[in-house]
């Protein structure tokens, strides 16, 4: 089922379908596949923000980054297996 | 090759220890610039090997990407590539990488390989992944990637020998340049090759991060670690500054003893000595200010900072990254825009520069205690508040939401569309390491010196000719200081200060108060004809001003400089570290609009009322 890391619920794993450009072309989807979101690999929300559950803390590879839910759209993800 | 000098570049993702080891390679032997034409901090130290070899080691900033997104990474990239103008292309990189974090830092490496330079990589934080049962078979990596592997431990002294040792022999061949093919796909391979790792991230981290990110409780020890701060920016620091003042008053108590009553020594004294004095007398509260940041870099809490606060920031048009540069600006808006180049995305650092002024520095505060005391009523409020400081209270709100307004006010105006992105890395939790703290406390200090010290300094002195020359007559009725240009300029300044309130001797003592701000109290003492003892120029001006001024006038002083850009240091900052003197016009008039404004209003208000 193809799903947004940010729709994704907390502490769930889940593994990496795609990273979606919203325009051409598109930095930050460019970084976002430097950084390790590219398919196969095992992704977990681990926390949300104080305010409106924004940044998210993400858990990709051995690394957490905290993304902007507007930037975690761009990251479609599929159950893990 | 080049023939006596060895150039070497420090290359590797940020977080990867890359500054550590180059503390431990270099010692106290650094020269710390900037690029030319940019605000990238440029880190380099010569050592001498053990082959009796020159070695110029250049710590690049560090990189996620050669495909670079900020102004640091175009530097690591441009620098690698040969491409940046006054910079040797390396002979040598060593490519550091974080051996805990290697599914991130080995694709890096791969991209750094495929330049095809002699490199060499050093396996960073042997130790933290062998606590945490991480095996790395060096050999098969090193097969594997074709260049030379050592490991190193950049928080120990003799974690570094092997990689020595190594930079010192012979170069290594440079790697054959191969198509790059799926980087992501040949890492994930290294690693299921060479590296064993029983655990994605470290136990001690998701326990620390359970609370630290927590809605609720991150935001509580957010709150109380803020707290700690300005407990010993404020307090911790104040027997010191008491100290330095003592010593201040001390030595010109003895200079006007020991020196003829003439220019040299008034020069000498009121221009050189007191300007030095009201530059050094912060530096206490900067130097724990520092301390605190770094003790929080180091230690990877500060970008958890900008992940709960994020959100906030971003409302007014800011970054979550804003926050420890806002944060040290309540100490000195000197610091806290320095502090902004941390921030790497170009319009999120200017905006935050553009506010950092509206934070109340700890300048204002004897402002603000002088006007406070001589017109508020000591006077209880609900109960249990003093109606003193609740206005001191008022007046930090104000500066701190005045800054979010204006902000949002600039992210309406740009209407720019553009998404920049947070994407911000949360490293492991380190404990801080005393020798990097210290170097990086001895740097920011120096780089605070100079770059405040000469201003002020000059200023001072300026300042001090403006208000002595031209000497008043013999007979001369009032204070000297009305003859001097400094007066005539005051008196010139009524006619556009009379509609807020402001009489003569305010107008005056603003004009030496541009040095620093607090000089307006000691100035206002000069014009009012006080003795000159600095020591209780206020004490003895709070009765004067209450019984002359009207509250009104007092008011509008105390929300002026809730904004004024009256404070030379910070505008020479901004133009040091944005290279414009179109964003100093901005900041200057922007301020300024908004002091006068907002001054006019409450000086109406309050006379309408009284």
């Amino acid at each position: 089922m193809d799903q947004r890391l940010r729709d994704l619920s907390l502490r769930t794993e889940a593994i990496v379908d795609r990273v979606e450009d919203l325009q051409s072309p598109d930095p930050i989807a460019a970084r976002l596949r430097d950084l390790g979101f590219v398919a196969g690999e095992v992704v977990q929300v681990v926390a949300t923000g104080p305010i409106g559950g924004d940044p998210l803390v993400v858990l990709v590879g051995y690394t957490r980054f905290a993304l902007r839910r507007a930037e975690a759209a761009r990251v479609f993800v599929r159950a893990a297996a | 090759m080049s023939a006596a000098v060895l150039n070497v570049a420090l290359v590797g993702n940020p977080n990867c220890g890359k500054t550590a080891l180059f503390n431990r390679l270099t010692g106290s032997r650094q020269k710390v610039a900037n690029y030319a034409g940019v605000t990238v901090e440029r880190k380099a130290g010569d050592i001498r090997t053990a082959s009796g070899r020159l070695m110029r080691l250049l710590d690049l900033p560090g990189a996620y990407s050669l495909s670079a997104t900020s102004p640091d990474e175009a530097i690591t990239r441009d620098v690698c590539l040969g491409r940046m103008a006054g910079e040797q292309r390396p002979d040598l990189l060593v490519c550091v990488a974080d051996a805990t974090n290697l599914r991130l830092h080995l694709r890096f490496v791969l991209e750094v390989r495929a330049l095809g330079l002699p490199m060499i990589l050093a396996l960073n934080m042997c130790d933290a992944a062998a606590r945490r049962g991480i095996v790395i078979d060096r050999a098969k990596l090193e097969a594997a990637l074709g260049v030379p592997v050592v490991e190193t431990v950049a928080v120990r002294a003799d974690g570094v020998g092997t990689l020595l040792s190594q930079i010192d022999g012979a170069l290594p061949p440079p790697p054959s340049k191969r198509p790059a093919g799926d980087l992501h796909a040949e890492v994930r391979r290294l690693i299921a090759d060479a590296v064993s790792m029983p655990r994605r991230t470290a136990v001690i981290d998701d326990a620390l991060d359970r609370w630290a990110l927590h809605p609720v409780f991150g935001l509580a020890i957010l709150s109380v670690v803020m707290f700690l701060i300005f407990q010993a920016v404020f307090t911790w620091a104040a027997p010191l500054q008491d100290g330095i003042d003592t010593l201040i008053n001390g030595s010109a108590d003895w200079l006007r003893t020991v020196l003829p009553d003439n220019t040299l020594r008034s020069l000498l004294v009121e221009g050189v000595l007191v300007g030095t004095g009201s530059v050094i007398v912060f530096l206490p509260q900067i130097l724990l200010l520092f301390l605190f940041i770094l003790i929080l870099e180091e230690s990877g809490y500060l970008p958890r900072a900008a992940f709960l606060l994020d959100r906030l920031m971003v409302g007014a048009g800011l970054t979550g990254r804003s926050f420890i540069p806002l944060l040290s600006s309540f100490a000195c808006a000197v610091p806290g825009i320095m502090a902004a180049r941390t921030i790497q995305d170009p319009r999120d650092r200017l905006a935050t520069i553009l506010v950092a002024p509206l934070m109340t520095c700890s300048a204002r505060l004897p402002v603000y205690a002088l006007l406070i005391g001589a017109f508020i009523p000591q006077q209880t409020v609900a109960g249990i508040f003093n109606l003193q400081g609740l206005v001191l209270f008022a007046l930090y709100v104000a500066g701190i939401v005045s800054a979010l307004a204006v902000a949002y006010t600039m992210k309406l105006i740009r209407r720019d569309t553009i998404e920049h992105a947070l994407l911000l890395e949360l490293p492991s939790y380190r404990v801080p390491h005393v020798q990097d703290v210290l170097i990086g406390l001895w740097e920011r200090a120096s780089i605070f010196l100079k770059r405040v010290g000469g201003i002020i300094l000059t200023l001072t002195v300026l300042l001090w000719f403006l208000s002595t020359y031209p000497v008043a007559p013999v007979g001369f009725a009032g204070p000297a200081i009305d003859y001097s240009f400094a007066g005539r300029i005051g008196h010139a300044m009524e006619a556009v200060f009379a509609p807020i309130g402001f009489n003569w001797q305010i107008c005056i003592a603003l004009v030496p108060g541009l040095a620093a701000r607090e000089v307006a109290v000691s100035s206002l003492a000069t014009v009012y004809a006080l003795s000159a003892a600095a020591d209780d120029a206020a004490g003895q001006l709070l009765p004067l001003i209450a019984a002359q001024w009207s509250l009104a006038t007092a008011l509008s002083l105390i929300v002026w400089y809730v904004f004024a850009p009256q404070c030379v240091s910070t505008l020479a900052v901004i133009r040091r570290e944005t290279g414009s003197w179109k964003i100093v016009a901005i900041a200057a008039g922007y301020l300024f609009a908004l002091a006068y404004g907002a001054s006019f209003i409450t000086f109406r208000i309050a006379s309408a009322l009284s």
